[in-house]
Formats: C-alpha cells, sequence, structure tokens
C-alpha cells in the first residue's frame, strides 16, 4: 500500500485528457489449474484458444440478445466514454466504456461480419491474437460491472455485459481470474466466499451473542440452521466479523428481535454474494444461486431477507426467481419454481432486501429510535451501483434511492446529500466492485476511487460530513481500504444498519 | 444508364429489406435470459413503451450523456426524418396532401440535416476522446450522408434538377417500368450514395436503428420479483436435475 497513492483531485470534473498506455499491464494473478479445474473450466490456457474462443463467443451471441445486439448497435458517439470511475481515475482511454466494448468488438466485426471479413481496416476489425487476449484479460479486469455508461448511451449498451461475455470466454480457455474463481470454489465446497465452515460460522455468531450482551444487557440471536424459522437471511459473509460489516448484521439482529422474528441464516447457504455473476457465468451464477433454493427448501423458511449487498442483491432481486425460484408467479406447470414458491409466504415481497424490511416496520411503527445516538454523525449516502442501476426496492421504481435514506432519516438527524451528478442512477461505483477487490488490484482500485472521494471530499467541506453509508460488503470493504490513501478515517464508511442498531430502542421483547 | 440505376435501385432496396428482416429476426429470435434492465426501470408494459418512445423519439439517454452530441444528433435524425417524409413526393401519385404539406419544411430541414451533421463531424474530428474511438468508418459514414444532404440541397436550391422526369423515372421503377432518369451528374451521384447506404444498412453501424428496440436494458419491465423470468435455454438446465 505505501508505494500507492491517490490521484489528485480534479478542481472541476472536467475530462481528464487522454493517457495512452496508462493502465498496461498483466492485470490481476490468473487462475492456476486447481481454482480453474474445480469449476469446470481447463486449468491453463488451451493450445487451440484461439478457435475455442472464437466458438464461445459465437455461442454466447447465440445465448444472450444483449451481447448480440451490443456487438451491433454502438456508434462511436462518445456520450458513455467519460462516464467510467476507471477512465476518470486512470486517464487510460481504453478504460473508455465504448474503447473497452470495442476491444471485442473489433474482435466480432473480424469473425462475424461482412464487413470486418473482407475491409477488417475501414472498421476497426482485428484478428485475435494473443496480444489481444492479454489485452483483453488486462482491461475487462478494469471494468466493475457498475453499469454507469449504460445510463447514458442512446441504446442502453450495458459494458457490464460485454464484460461478463469476455470474462466467460477467458475462462473458458484457461485464463481465469484467481480471485474471483478461488472465491467461487470456497462456496461451493464450503458454503462461503470466506471459507469459513459450519463450526467456525456457529463459534463466530456465538462469541457476537456474548458481544451483543456485554453491549446491551439483551439476548440478542444469533441462530444458525434453525429448521421452521420464519425468515431466512442471507448476507454477504463479511458481515460475521469485517469490520464495518459486522456492525451492520448486529443491526440486522436488532430489528428482528425488536419485532420477535423467528430468523435463521443457513450454514449451506452462509454467502450472499454470487461472484458467478462477475466471471459473466451463468451456470455459476446458478449453481450458486441454488444452494440457497436448497437452504430455503430444507429449512422450510416462509420468507427470504437479504443483508446489505450490492451485487447480491443484483442477484437476488433481478436473478433468483429466473435461476432458483425465488420469487413469485412462476406458472402452475413449472414444477421446480412451484415446489418452492408454494412454501413462501406472498403476502411479502420475496426475495425482500433488509432496507425493505426494515422500513416497512417503520413505518407500521414498530420500531423505536434514540435518534440523537447517532447526532455525532453527519451522514450522506454512496448508492452502491448494482442496487441503484440492477435493482429496486419497493413499489415504484427509485424505491432503491428512497427506502435507505428513509431509514437514515428515520434513526439520525443529519443527512445531507452529496453531488446529484453522482448519486441515484448516476452514482459512481465504489471503485473495488465486479471482481476487483482483489489486493493485486490496489493501484486500480484506488484510482478508481477517485470520482466517489471528490464528491465526499466536498461533501466533507461544504457539510463537515463524517459518515458515508453504504448497503454494499464490497463498497464497505473498498473504502475502508482507500480512504486512508485519500486522507479520510477508514471508520467513516459504514452501513445503513449500523446506524440502525446506534439508534434502536429494545424494549423487552 | 437508366437500366443500371434501376437495377441498382432494385438490388438496393432488396438488399436493404432482405437484411433487415434477417437482421431483425436474429435479433428477436436470440433469448434475452435474464432481466436487465438499468433501473430505475417501468414496472409495467405500457411505462416500458413510454420509455422507449422518449428514447426513440428525444433521445433520453443521450440527453443525459452529452448534451452537444445530444443536439447535433437530435437535430439529424429529426431533418433526416422529415426530409425522407418528404422524398415520398417523388414516389407517389398523386402526392397526399400531409406530404404535401410538409414539403416547405422538408426543403429546410436539408439545411439542417448537414449542419447536424457537421456538428457530430466536428465532434469526431476534434475532441480528442471522440477521435480516440472513432474508425475510417464513422468517419466515412459522415461524409456519404453529408455528401447526400449537399447534393440535395444544391439540386433544391442551386442547380434545379428536372424533378418531373425524376418522378417520373420512379414512379415507373415502382411500376416495374424503366423510364428514363434525367442524366445529371449530381442527382446521379445522390442516387448512388442513397443506393449504397441502403444495401449497406443491414451490415453496418446503421443497425443502431432496429437495435435500440431490441435493447434488453431499455425494453425489459423492472417486475423480476412479481413475474418468473425464463428463456428456452435456460429452462432446458432444469429439466436436466
Ligand atoms: S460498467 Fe462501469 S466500470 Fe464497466 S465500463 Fe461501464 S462505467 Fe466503467
Ligand atoms: S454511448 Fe453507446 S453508442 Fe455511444 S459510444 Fe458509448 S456504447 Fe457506443
Amino acid at each position: 500500500m505505501a508505494d500507492i497513492t491517490a490521484p489528485a483531485y480534479r478542481t472541476i470534473p472536467i475530462v481528464p485528457a487522454l493517457k495512452p498506455g496508462a493502465m498496461e499491464g498483466k492485470g490481476p494473478y490468473i487462475a492456476n489449474d486447481k481454482h480453474q479445474e474445480a469449476l469446470g473450466f481447463p486449468g491453463q490456457l488451451v493450445d487451440n484458444w484461439h478457435d475455442k474462443a472464437i466458438a464461445k463467443m459465437g455461442e454466447l451471441l447465440g445465448k444472450f440478445r444483449s451481447l448480440r445486439v451490443y456487438m451491433d448497435a454502438c456508434v462511436h458517439c462518445g456520450a458513455c466514454a467519460d462516464k467510467c470511475h476507471y477512465f476518470i481515475g486512470t486517464q487510460d482511454p481504453k478504460n473508455m466504456p465504448v474503447a473497452r466494448q470495442d476491444l471485442m468488438r473489433s474482435v466480432y466485426r473480424r469473425y462475424f461480419t461482412f464487413a470486418g471479413k473482407y475491409f477488417p481496416k475501414l472498421v476497426g476489425a482485428r484478428d485475435l491474437t494473443r496480444e489481444v487476449l492479454d489485452e483483453w484479460y488486462n482491461y475487462f479486469h478494469q471494468c466493475s460491472e457498475c453499469r454507469r455508461c449504460s445510463v447514458f448511451c442512446p441504446y442502453g449498451i450495458d459494458t457490464a455485459e460485454v464484460t461478463m461475455a469476455a470474462r466467460e470466454i477467458l475462462a473458458s480457455i484457461g485464463m481465469g481470474q484467481k480471485y474471483s474463481n478461488e472465491i467461487i470454489g470456497k462456496v461451493h465446497k464450503i458454503g462461503n466466499n470466506l471459507g469459513l465452515p459450519e463450526p467456525a460460522l456457529r463459534d463466530t455468531l456465538e462469541g457476537l451473542e456474548e458481544d451483543v450482551k456485554d453491549d446491551t444487557g439483551l439476548d440478542i440471536r444469533f441462530p444458525l440452521d434453525v429448521k421452521g424459522a420464519e425468515v431466512l437471511l442471507i448476507t454477504p459473509s463479511a458481515d460475521f466479523f469485517a469490520e464495518p460489516h459486522i456492525d451492520g448484521l448486529i443491526g440486522y439482529a436488532k430489528v428482528f428481535h425488536a419485532t420477535g422474528t423467528s430468523w435463521t441464516l443457513s450454514s449451506m447457504a452462509s454467502e450472499g454474494a454470487n461472484f458467478g455473476m462477475f466471471i459473466g457465468s451463468y451456470d455459476q451464477l446458478r449453481k450458486i444461486a441454488l444452494r440457497i433454493r436448497e437452504a430455503a427448501l430444507e429449512l422450510g423458511v416462509k420468507r427470504i431477507v437479504v443483508g446489505e449487498c450490492g451485487h447480491a442483491w443484483r442477484v437476488a432481486y433481478s436473478f433468483w426467481n429466473t435461476l432458483s425460484g425465488v420469487g413469485d408467479g412462476a406458472d402452475e406447470t413449472d414444477r421446480f419454481a412451484q415446489m418452492l414458491q408454494r412454501q413462501l409466504d406472498h403476502r411479502y415481497k420475496q426475495p425482500t432486501h433488509i432496507c425493505e424490511f426494515t422500513w416497512d416496520l417503520i413505518q407500521r411503527d414498530a420500531l423505536k429510535f434514540d435518534k440523537s445516538k447517532n447526532d455525532k454523525y453527519v451522514i450522506t449516502f454512496h448508492d452502491s451501483c448494482n442496487v441503484a442501476r440492477g435493482s429496486r426496492m419497493g413499489d415504484t421504481p427509485g424505491g432503491q434511492f428512497e427506502i435507505p435514506r428513509n431509514i437514515i432519516k428515520a434513526v439520525a438527524n443529519n443527512f445531507v446529500e452529496m453531488d446529484p451528478n453522482t448519486t441515484r442512477e448516476r452514482t459512481f461505483c465504489c471503485g473495488g466492485g465486479g471482481g476487483l477487490l482483489t489486493d493485486d488490484l490496489m493501484d486500480l482500485r484506488v484510482k478508481g476511487a477517485l470520482p466517489r472521494m471528490e464528491v465526499l471530499n466536498q461533501a466533507v467541506q461544504q457539510h463537515g460530513v463524517n459518515y458515508m453509508a453504504a448497503i454494499c460488503a464490497i463498497c464497505k470493504t473498498q473504502f475502508s481500504k482507500v480512504m486512508p490513501v485519500y486522507g479520510f478515517d477508514r471508520r467513516m464508511v459504514g452501513g445503513v444498519h449500523q446506524l440502525v442498531s446506534n439508534a434502536i430502542i429494545l424494549g423487552d421483547n | 444508364m437508366s437500366i443500371l440505376v434501376a437495377i441498382l435501385f432494385y438490388f438496393a432496396v432488396l438488399v436493404f429489406a432482405a437484411g433487415l428482416i434477417y437482421r431483425i429476426g436474429l435479433y428477436a429470435r436470440t433469448p434475452a435470459p435474464l432481466k436487465i434492465p438499468t433501473t430505475p426501470a417501468p414496472t409495467t408494459r405500457g411505462g416500458v413503451v413510454l420509455r422507449m418512445t422518449r428514447e426513440v423519439v428525444l433521445f433520453e439517454s443521450l440527453f443525459k450523456g452529452n448534451l452537444w452530441t445530444w443536439a447535433m444528433g437530435w437535430l439529424f435524425h429529426v431533418s433526416l426524418a422529415v426530409v425522407t417524409v418528404r422524398h415520398l413526393r417523388y414516389f407517389l401519385e398523386p402526392v397526399p396532401a400531409w406530404v404535401g404539406f410538409i414539403q416547405p419544411f422538408g426543403q429546410y430541414a436539408g439545411i439542417t440535416m448537414v449542419i447536424g451533421l457537421f456538428g457530430l463531424w466536428a465532434r469526431r474530428l476534434f475532441v480528442e476522446r471522440i477521435r480516440y474511438i472513432s474508425t475510417p468508418s464513422d468517419h466515412l459514414w459522415l461524409v456519404v450522408l453529408i455528401v447526400i444532404g449537399l447534393s440535395g440541397l444544391l439540386m433544391s436550391f442551386v442547380v434545379h434538377t428536372d424533378v418531373i422526369g425524376v418522378k417520373n423515372f420512379f414512379v415507373g421503377l415502382l411500376q416495374f417500368r424503366i423510364g428514363a432518369v434525367p442524366s445529371d451528374i449530381l442527382l446521379l451521384g445522390h442516387l448512388f450514395l442513397v443506393f449504397a447506404l441502403l444495401a449497406l444498412f443491414p451490415i453496418s453501424k446503421l443497425l443502431h436503428a432496429p437495435g435500440v428496440f431490441f435493447s434488453p436494458t431499455r425494453n425489459q419491465t423492472d417486475n423480476p420479483r412479481e413475474h418468473r423470468h425464463l428463456s428456452a435455454w435456460a429452462s432446458k438446465l432444469e429439466s436436466e436435475n
């Protein structure tokens, strides 16, 4: 960390000048054969990688309309060009979303279009060479799949979809990413990203019960594998012991305690994160999601609630129903989904975000708060990219912005907004999303955080902000790591339920 | 010459139609296995229709993205639409009243269209990041459109071509009769470029026009919790276990 310094804030948010080649390099560590093979990918770069890569691309073009349309539709208008936090932070032109897509589009044109086959120079088509492959690996691991670019594109082109496809192609020819694939292996083998086995998890939770008892004098439970509980809580495993995540978990437990909700965690599905999305593998996405289905069926729960995590909530909200049947509205004949959907209680949204859960209780006056407990804070809210642009909360579009803010305002007195060009649907990624939260990408992570740090700094100067709330495990980890590089206290970042936890008044339930 | 122009006309129209139908068929057939609307997104079908209409008519997202590109791009596209409608008068006899009504606007739209194109090209030439992402074909398309526009304007305002002759020729072509095309170099250049544009449309970036309607981030309804969304290939995975 010592050698990594923060880039300078821009005085006004102007578009930075290009610095070609600024982020050239090898990219993050490549997965070794063990990590690759555990997921069914080849251990090494295969001999016929060229043909296999092109064949895989053809397969994905046939399976995903997004990729098919996005490869054709871009007109190089450049509206997306200056919208990516990695471009702003690194100034490398290949981090402009359109240029990132073009890394793949140039190959698509060469092999799949008439113009690219016969007039490659004219349309910027190129062969898939080893250099191109390495360039893919490097720059497709400088995208956090945050979808900010897709907000501004006249055709809704989502670079995240292209990045996912590229990573899937790379993994399928033996060039997977170590960080993501190793973690996915742990989920399959042990049940969570951290590789925390059931006994260790049980220990951790018991320790937590004691700590909370010392703190509050109350018997607040953190139940594990309780059959017949009403609520199954699926949360990122970082919540079990990382700082500041754990304070959020305590917050959820207090909310459940205050309302006498019977709830449980599951050792089989002790992970809300789903890195299958990061590596663009439908197969892995689905396999990881199926663990939650299994746990829900086995424990016989009526509701599934998801803790504070950005991409996990996108996967849960947008994909679970498709992947595993956690949701509503399956056909009568759809036996796979009905098996689970008959068990769930459809008076509630399935799945429910913990913020939806808490806000619902607040609206029904079921929770009491002492707001002054948060008076030491001037709070702002960082919208996490996957929640903001890939999901929803509540009944109306934009609920994902209002509900967390409403909760904060219900439990604290001092709330201010950051620059509106960087919040809600226009929010910037923390710089560590999409499978990039690894030490071997620290330089990128620091630079990618620049746009958020700039506006946070403004809010600190103008309003004295000293707490930035986020509802994402990756945001929390990333910010507590990079904020010190920008001269902020690492404890400035925390969860929304950490604030809930501070202010909640627990009676005798 | 008339026969050559006629052949090129039929060829271009045929390739345009067949190519576009093929491409649209391909887009329509390719499944969208996951719900990926860029949120906040409409929760109802009607809302999606509105969102798409705003996108196609007003270029809403581009407006958020870059004002200058939006202004020039929108000016160009709207002008092009008006100009295209105006040109119906060369194919339809009698000329419908609404085409007649648009005639004066159509002529000036030719001017605004070219202004828009120059604006877009200026961006491509002078803004560093846009220049970086531009391929030769990006420039070429702008040049082609500008030449089409300018040659058209010249015929409208400066060296008038024999519009009656043009009209007779095209009305004839629509009835599969090949008459005589006025041999006017401006006109022929104008026509050749338009035919080239039509024929190349289905294999070029001009596919953004049909593409926008098939973009899952824009045309999907935000209701994944309420309805199970399942594509054919994905549901097969379920019957396997
Ligand atoms: S998805 Fe996010 S990280 Fe990736 S190119 Fe777009 S803006 Fe950049
Ligand atoms: S905004 Fe869309 S069309 Fe324009 S350059 Fe970016 S991806 Fe291409």
